[in-house]
């Protein structure tokens, strides 16, 4: 019966392979494997290569061919120069991944003069979308996390502080937090943007300290720099004072969690994605990555919005055949759906062509002996990017 | 080492680079992307080479001049609306030769590592502007937005990179043909003695501190019309434009080349950014442990750069067939 | 406001430690041997490995942890300088610096091929944890004891290079390295032993400044930029000088954090001009 099965389906695997004429669809793939959080880029191409292994059968004999090409981090005029060379040279039929805003924002008028669409899987400054109609984005904006971050916020406290890193994604964070802090009644007591590449947090952990807020917001790049952050909040006793440590869900990102140790315990997040999460599709999704990467391996919320990036990808080939007219393929991921990803239910808004989806409420506890972010409650359903919305309405 | 020479007609070897451009243009059109960004690199080299090679500069901060190029053209273009090419680089020359001999004026009476990091706390200073001044620079997310009108009214920049690498190819001759009058001039022998021994040239009555700004400035202005080309063929401009990084690179790539003898300049870009390319589609986590021991390579067999080894096998065959002629090649 | 300026000066003067204690190796070597090693920081990051793995993999204490730090590290530079850098005594600055990049370059991709992309992982032990309250402030205390701990260095150092034999060997080859190599000083085994000294010293504060300055496979660059400082501001082939620069640093980048954040990291790269203009050979520079 099984061999039976087996023979059946590699037969109906060559049928359509003859049929399509083992048509492939080359995508480009640049992200950050060197440089300024250049750990972040392997996340993401092995969340894409994991989606493709388990999705391949799926594809009626269209072969997919991944080119990998490494922007060497904040580096916008060498993404720039791959993105030309995997257009005009390689020719693939679309552009993916991207961990920094520069380097997306440089690459956006190349995806419009040749129109090759251009699945954004991490980069999260609002404005990216709105530079190239060929751009869709399936990882997040940092509006989603830090308005309903504000909201919520506000309910419980009276006083803030905000702490983020000075470039687009912090000051969006900062800018939507505020808003919705202030809104909600709440009072900001001080913002600071701090340098990128920041050495020692005392300073500014300090500042803050000094202000008594009730609350801190802290904003920064997923990875090393969380730790830092963390643990100065706790070497300063902000904690003892009574500053209570919120922020989007970089500040407590799953791979770093073993990192910072028992001080991480306790804080709030707001974020899409926390590899923690306990749906079935979460727990499949975690179960496949350290199947296939290793038990210590963890996924974050980089490798979430390339592994939906796959899925939004894989479905278009499947929908269109392997014909992958750019237009049409844009028209494909304007109403696309996915309400089976590990973070929920999520879409791509057709107007902005921004992901909608959830955002929830965690908080760092210990689970089986580590350290996990627990979601608690939905705070936001099927949200659209905040940011986009102002815009609109002005 | 080159300097002042009797000799200055163009040696058919010197012809080589731009036949090879030629060559390249014509049978390599899937790289002419890359293909841009080693002039524009070799032009950067060049200006680098100037004040390193020949007047004995050493200099980690490089990258404030590329930069400031880079941006004087972004920004004419994004919020001035100046979005003439030959424009944005006489602008970007002006800035840059502003910035040179004002800053040249004011560092250059140091040496060695005082030197070394006034240059490259000017670079780093620069960099901070860049990053906070964001109504202007657009910030740590990059200028977008920057503009080029067709050349002459007629030439687009294209995907296929056509036009930008030819465009980029006619600024670097020119600049080239700018240097080596210099070099081969009495001022550029000047700067070799002034490179060799500043008290020496102190003693014969030169005015070392002038010759050495006048240069730096040249070489300053270079380096941003470099810098300018980069943003017109990227119609963007990043943070990474200055800083401590860029100026490493470049001087990695001169060293590399070999300093002090023109066409260093030419072939160090070529190589690391070729080798660059190459490994890092192989092994995007770790092709800089390549380049790093391609550094260390030269460092303990090739002295004198990829273009030292070249010399020292002509010495070598030179010496065995015709032991006559070695004394001149010796001595350029 | 007054006890802001507490706090201020507390957190500088933390970090300068840090600085130094990294730094000062850097200071030596290139005023001793006039190398410019640009891959300094590569022996700190080392530290910071050592430190944290002898830690987290065998269940070293860390006081241990610290000390295998600062002997490991000595002990691989040995090698390093023995087998690389000897060779490049003289070679002219612009070799070195080609060199040590290229060693930046090496280590940056082993340390990231052995170590993986997560940065270190450092978990103090309670007793230096939490925090110390005096005069109405808290003060952390792995702070205070990074501030005792490295005086405790600094003072032992100094009495090595101000009262001892070798000190004035180094002293002597500092001041005048043909003289000294020809009133019979043994300036290769001076080089190579110093050469430890100051590695290891760089292993040692990486280690020890790992919970602050998170050590990570892309250390060696991000740093570079304060060690130089710290080095071109005290001066080279000084002691006092790097210590001064590192305080001055450490103060007043903290300083500028605190009371006007937004003008980042700008403060310190002004006055690293400013002080080098005034003074082109550094605070207290043998030589420039």
């Amino acid at each position: 019966m099984n061999m039976f099965r087996l023979a059946a389906s590699a037969a109906l695997a060559l049928a359509a392979t003859a049929v399509s004429a083992q048509q492939t669809v080359k995508i480009g793939f640049i992200t950050s494997y060197s440089g300024l959080n250049g750990n972040l880029g392997p996340y993401m191409e092995r969340a894409v290569r994991l989606y493709l292994k388990q999705h391949e059968k799926d594809l009626g004999g269209v072969k997919v061919e991944l080119l990998t090409r490494d922007d060497t981090g904040p580096n916008p005029d060498k993404a720039r120069q791959l993105a030309q060379e995997l257009v005009v040279r390689d020719k693939v039929n679309l552009l993916a991944g991207v961990i920094f805003t520069p380097n997306a924002m440089a690459m956006a008028p190349i995806a419009t003069e040749a129109k090759v669409p251009f699945v954004i899987m991490n980069a999260g400054t609002a404005v990216i979308t709105t530079r190239s109609p060929y751009m869709v984005r399936t990882s997040f904006t940092l509006w989603q996390s830090s308005y309903p971050l504000g909201q919520w916020a506000s309910k419980k406290y009276k006083t803030a502080y905000s702490l983020v890193s000075d470039f687009g994604p912090g000051h969006d964070s900062e800018e939507g937090f505020s808003k919705a802090f202030e809104e909600g009644g709440g009072k900001m007591l001080g913002k600071v943007r701090v340098p990128l590449q920041n050495p020692d947090w005392a300073a500014y952990m300090q500042r803050v300290k000094d202000a008594k807020p009730d609350v801190l917001m802290v904003f920064i790049p997923a990875g090393k720099t969380a730790t830092a952050v963390m643990k100065n909040f706790s070497d300063l006793g902000l904690g003892q004072a009574g500053i209570k440590l919120i922020g989007p869900g970089d500040v407590t990102t799953d791979e770093e969690l073993p990192n910072m140790g028992d001080v991480a315990l306790g804080v709030l997040t707001v974020h899409h994605y926390s590899a923690g999460a306990t749906r079935p599709q979460n727990k499949a999704f975690v179960a496949a990555w350290k199947k296939e990467y290793g038990q210590n391996e963890t996924p974050n919320f980089v490798a979430v919005g390339a592994y939906d990036g796959a899925a939004i990808i894989v479905d278009a080939i499947k929908a269109l055949k392997g014909n992958m007219d750019p237009d049409k393929t844009m028209e494909f991921f304007k109403t696309w759906k996915n309400p089976n990803s590990p973070r929920g239910p999520i879409s791509i808004d057709p107007e902005t062509r921004d992901i909608v989806q959830n955002e929830y409420l965690r908080e760092v506890k210990r689970v089986g002996g580590q350290l996990a972010n627990v979601e608690l409650e939905t705070v936001a359903t099927a949200l659209k990017d905040p940011w986009k919305e102002f815009q609109k309405k002005k | 080492m080159s300097g002042y020479s009797a000799d200055t007609r163009i040696r058919w070897t010197e012809w080589l680079p731009w036949v090879a451009a030629g060559l390249f243009f014509f049978l390599m059109p899937e790289y002419l992307s890359l293909g841009a960004r080693i002039l524009i690199f070799i032009l950067f080299a060049l200006s680098l080479d100037l004040i390193l090679g020949y007047a004995g500069i050493v200099t980690l901060g490089h990258s404030a001049f590329f930069g400031l190029g880079a941006y004087t053209a972004g920004i004419l273009s994004a919020r001035l609306g100046v979005n003439d090419a030959f424009l944005q680089l006489a602008a970007a020359a002006g800035m840059s030769a502003l910035l040179g001999m004002l800053t040249g004026a004011v560092i250059l009476r140091t040496r060695a590592l005082t030197l070394l990091m006034l240059t490259l706390a000017i670079t780093a200073i620069l960099l901070e502007i860049a990053n906070k001044w964001s109504t202007m620079t657009g910030g740590a997310d990059g200028l977008s937005g920057v503009q080029v009108s067709p050349l002459l009214g007629l030439f687009k920049f294209d995907l296929f990179g056509r036009t930008a690498f030819l465009y980029c190819l006619i600024v670097l001759f020119a600049a080239w043909w700018v240097v080596r009058r210099i070099i081969y001039s009495p001022y550029g022998a000047m700067l070799t003695g002034i490179r060799d021994n500043a008290a020496r040239m102190h003693a014969i009555g030169a005015p070392v501190y002038w010759r050495l700004v006048m240069i730096y400035t040249v070489s300053a202005t270079m380096a941003g019309v470099a810098g300018a080309l980069l943003t017109q063929v990227n119609q963007f401009v990043g943070l990474n434009v200055l800083g401590l990084e860029p100026s490493g690179d470049i001087l990695v790539m001169l060293i590399l080349g070999g300093v002090g003898r023109l066409y260093g300049a030419f072939v160090g870009p070529v190589v690391y950014i070729v080798v660059q390319d190459t490994l890092a589609k192989q092994y995007p986590e770790y092709w800089y442990f390549g380049i790093g021991v391609l550094l260390i390579f030269v460092v303990l067999f090739a002295r004198g750069g990829i273009l030292g080894i070249f010399d020292k096998l002509r010495d070598k065959w030179l010496s065995h067939s015709r032991p006559k002629s070695s004394a001149r090649a010796s001595a350029r | 406001m007054l006890s802001s300026v507490v706090s201020v000066a507390f957190h500088g003067v933390a970090y300068g430690m840090i600085l130094y204690v990294i730094s000062v190796g850097l200071s030596v070597t290139m005023g001793l041997m006039g190398f410019i090693n640009l891959a300094h920081g590569v022996f700190a990051m080392a530290g910071g490995f050592v430190l944290s793995s002898f830690m987290a993999r065998f269940g070293v204490p860390f006081p241990l942890a610290v000390l295998s730090a600062f002997v490991l590290v000595a002990l691989g530079s040995v090698v390093l300088e023995r087998l690389l850098y000897s060779r490049l005594y003289g070679a002219g600055e612009l070799t070195q610096v080609l060199f040590s990049i290229g060693l930046i370059l090496v280590s940056m991709a082993s340390a990231r091929l052995i170590f993986g992309d997560q940065a270190a992982r450092v978990l103090l032990p309670d007793y230096l944890r939490g925090q110390l309250h005096m005069m109405g402030r808290d003060f952390p205390t792995y702070r205070v004891f990074i501030i005792f701990f490295s005086l405790g260095i600094i003072l032992l150092l100094w009495f090595g290079v101000e009262r001892t034999r070798w000190g004035a060997m180094v002293r002597a080859a500092v001041d005048h390295r043909a003289m000294a190599q020809s009133v019979g000083i043994n300036t290769r085994l001076l080089f190579m032993a110093t050469f430890a000294l100051g590695s290891g010293l760089a292993g040692l504060g990486g280690a020890l400044g790992a919970d602050i300055l998170p050590v990570q496979w892309a250390y060696p660059f991000e740093h570079l930029v304060y060690f130089l400082i710290v080095v071109a501001v005290g001066g080279l082939g000084s002691l006092r000088g790097p210590f001064i620069a590192a305080l001055l640093i450490g103060v007043a980048d903290t300083a500028c954090k605190y009371w006007v954040p937004e003008f980042g990291a700008f403060l310190v790269y002004a006055a690293t001009i400013g002080i080098l203009l005034w003074r082109p050979m550094g605070l207290f520079g043998v030589r420039a």
